[in-house]
């Protein structure tokens, strides 16, 4: 018989004993609806926590330091270790290099200095931390109170929640506020103490010229923003900061570093050099290769693309487990399918006889049982798709709304990519077809003459 | 006049059913040829093996032994999809009670044999249409059986088993359900098809009078056994 005389009959069939078959693929669409609103929810969960992660920055970029800085914990090199690169400063050239790496997107040195913050009479000591433009998007300004910097040179600060506690009991009040800053800057010697420098080094037999003065200066910024999370945190922030400025305005300060006393001493004085700096790339899976190469540069790298190969193997498992629990329910339904296609078989009985005495053939009539259990599949799965997304939504609904009343943002917990869908059709369809293999080949072995004898 | 050819040759038929200990057998050494064109009744009371003989000859039940030959090659040795392939195009078949699927109209009940005989759609309108004119039934086409009389469910059931242009046609108790003015008219109906479609035409009835009025033929079975085979008219 030809598929769509086959489709026809199938279909024909279904709608004979309509409440039955609903009823049966209604069991399938449960199992699905199950199978998807789990699915959909680790899904959900790993696209949320993805989207965090990869906002963060922490996964797209790699952080650099000076082999100087980094020797590690005294641990002697192995034999067989390449022999070491001679070691290179963190400064404006080495950051023009990164640049020029191909899926380098953005390179910038980690400013971070300890300043006086004055305000209303107060003096209090803390840490302050250049942020770039690109922070703007990393999801650890999500539900600020005030503004982000209005621009990269702005003369303007965001303080972290703690912090503005300190400086007034009610921290909102601050946004607008200027307070000072007190740090101290690296400048250059002039000409004439160069010249004192000169003669103090041949003195002290070192033969070399250059050096640099720590001078006090103060800054006045004006605060917009007051953040609760700590933009700071994790690798290539370390937290801690609780003052934020923008990252080219934290540049122009030219606060000293640490380093600058070892610059000072190895006789490179006449460049700043940095302690760390960030190299963002263009998606995590150029990490490995931009790292390289900047380790053949001669310095010091850490990525965390390790950590987030950990986090898909967990999500993994996660929905592999969902995906069981998810499936009992099919297999549950599957028994249904059996159940009614039996049921079937035995109501007709006299029909199949009429169909083998007209010459259907034993696959015909195991084909027009297949479909029908196909057919259920497929109706099933389709409503199950739909009835699952209405159960994640519903979860993605409730749980917005809980959040809301905790004062926290919304997230969508549950969602269902195409491949998701498409799967748990695919998946119902080869369930209900499993499900009619034993119905199907009891139906094609019925004997003509014994069933059109039944009544 | 010369002899018509030789259509369907029964040689030593048994079948027998097993039922726990006992052996019950149907059909017990049956011998017959059937000649193309004729109208051949199977008589005999109730539970003497004629519908068994004609299931058999129907190539939808086979012999425990002998061979069942139709146009030289043996039934009994023929693999299922050849059975049914048999079944789809050499025969038509006509029960006791219509056997209309209830839940479809007339004439898809009588497209179905085009259906399984994946006929192009096309082609199937136009010759669902003759059977059914054949039969007198034209304006009853979109009607379900129980919309129907008896008499007209087996004039839709033998246009069901003509649509497929059928060498042979089994008729098993065609009359069986029917009073005698519709029984008669049903007869009429066979008698036509063999005179002017050359069918031959097997049927199984107990009533005798119907089988000497209309049939050319008439084997005569007895438990079993095939005890007279009349001649031919």
């Amino acid at each position: 018989m030809k598929t769509r005389d086959l489709s026809e009959l199938a279909v024909r069939n279904l709608r004979e004993a309509v409440l039955r078959n609903s009823l049966t693929t209604l069991g399938v669409a449960v199992g699905v609806a199950s199978l998807v609103a789990m699915l959909s929810l680790g899904v959900g969960l790993q696209t949320l926590a993805s989207q965090r992660l990869t906002r963060s920055g922490l996964f797209d970029a790699v952080f650099v330091t000076s082999q100087r800085n980094f020797r590690g914990p005294r641990q002697p090199p192995s034999p067989d270790s390449a022999p070491k690169r001679e070691s290179r400063a963190l400064d404006d050239d080495a950051r023009q290099q990164f640049s020029k790496l191909s899926n380098v997107t953005e390179v910038y040195p980690q400013i971070r200095f300890v300043t006086d913050v004055r305000y209303a009479g107060k003096s209090e000591s803390t840490s302050v931390l250049g942020l770039p433009d690109s922070s703007r998007s990393s999801g650890a300004f999500d539900g600020m109170k005030g503004a982000f910097f209005s621009s990269p040179t702005a003369n303007e600060a965001i303080l972290q929640i703690d912090f503005a506690k300190v400086l007034s009991d009610q921290p909102p009040s601050l946004i607008g506020k200027e307070l000072t800053l007190r740090y101290a800057e690296r400048a250059a010697l002039s000409k004439a103490a160069d010249n004192d420098e000169a003669l103090l080094d041949t003195m002290m037999g070192s033969g070399k010229a250059g050096g640099i003065s720590i001078v006090p200066r103060e800054r006045n910024v004006r605060i917009v923003g007051i953040t609760e999370s700590d933009p700071s945190a994790g690798i290539g922030g370390f937290g801690g900061a609780r003052v934020y400025l923008p990252l080219k305005t934290a540049e122009q300060l030219h606060v000293a570093q640490p380093d600058d006393l070892q610059a000072f001493l190895s006789g490179n004085s006449a460049k700043p050099s940095y302690m760390a700096m960030t190299v963002r790339v263009r998606s995590p899976k150029d990490v490995p290769q931009v790292e390289e190469s900047i380790k053949q540069m001669g310095f010091a790298t850490f990525s965390l693309l390790d950590a987030t190969k950990s986090l898909r193997l967990v999500f993994t498992v996660f929905d592999l487990f969902l995906g069981l629990f998810g499936s009992l329910a099919l297999t549950v339904a599957s028994l249904g399918i059996i159940n009614t296609l039996v049921m079937a078989i035995l109501e007709r009985r006299r029909e199949i006889g009429i169909l083998k005495a007209l010459g259907a053939t034993d696959r015909d009539v195991r084909s027009l049982f297949f479909a029908e259990a196909g057919a259920m599949g497929l109706f099933g799965g389709f409503f199950g798709v739909a009835l699952g997304w209405l159960i994640g939504s519903a979860l993605t609904w409730g749980t917005t709304i809980y959040l809301h009343r905790q004062n926290l943002p919304g997230v969508k917990i549950s969602y269902i990519p195409w491949w998701l869908a498409l799967g748990a059709i695919a998946f119902a369809i080869i369930v209900s077809l499993v499900a009619g293999l034993y119905p199907a080949a009891r139906a094609a072995r019925l004997n003509p003459v014994d069933a059109l004898r039944y009544e | 006049m010369p002899a018509a050819p030789t259509l369907i040759q029964a040689e030593s038929v048994f079948r027998e059913y097993r039922l726990g200990e006992t052996v019950i057998r149907a059909v017990d050494d049956v011998s017959l040829t059937v000649e193309k064109g004729e109208f051949l009744a199977l008589l005999g009371s109730s539970g003497s093996g004629k519908s068994t003989l004609l299931s058999m000859m129907a190539g939808l039940d086979r012999p425990t032994s002998g061979a069942i030959r139709v146009r030289e090659r043996n039934l009994a040795a023929l693999e299922p999809d050849e059975l049914a392939r048999y079944r789809r195009e050499t025969v038509g078949m006509v029960f006791q009670s219509f056997n209309l699927l209830p839940r479809m109209t007339l004439e898809e009940n009588v497209e179905l044999p085009l259906r399984l005989a994946e006929v192009d759609r096309r082609d199937r309108e136009s010759r669902v249409a003759e059977a059914l004119e054949r039969v007198r039934l034209g304006p009853r086409r979109r009607h379900r059986p129980s919309e129907l009389s008896g008499g007209e469910q087996q004039r839709g059931a033998l246009a069901r088993a003509l649509v497929n242009r059928p060498a042979i046609l089994f008729a098993d108790e065609p009359t069986g359900n029917l009073d005698s003015l519709n029984g008669e008219q049903i007869l009429l109906l066979l008698r036509e098809f063999q005179d002017s479609l050359g069918m031959t035409i097997i049927m199984v009835t107990h009533e005798r009078p119907l089988a000497e009025k209309f049939a050319n033929r008439i084997a005569l079975l007895s438990d079993g056994r095939l005890v007279s085979d009349g001649v031919r008219r």
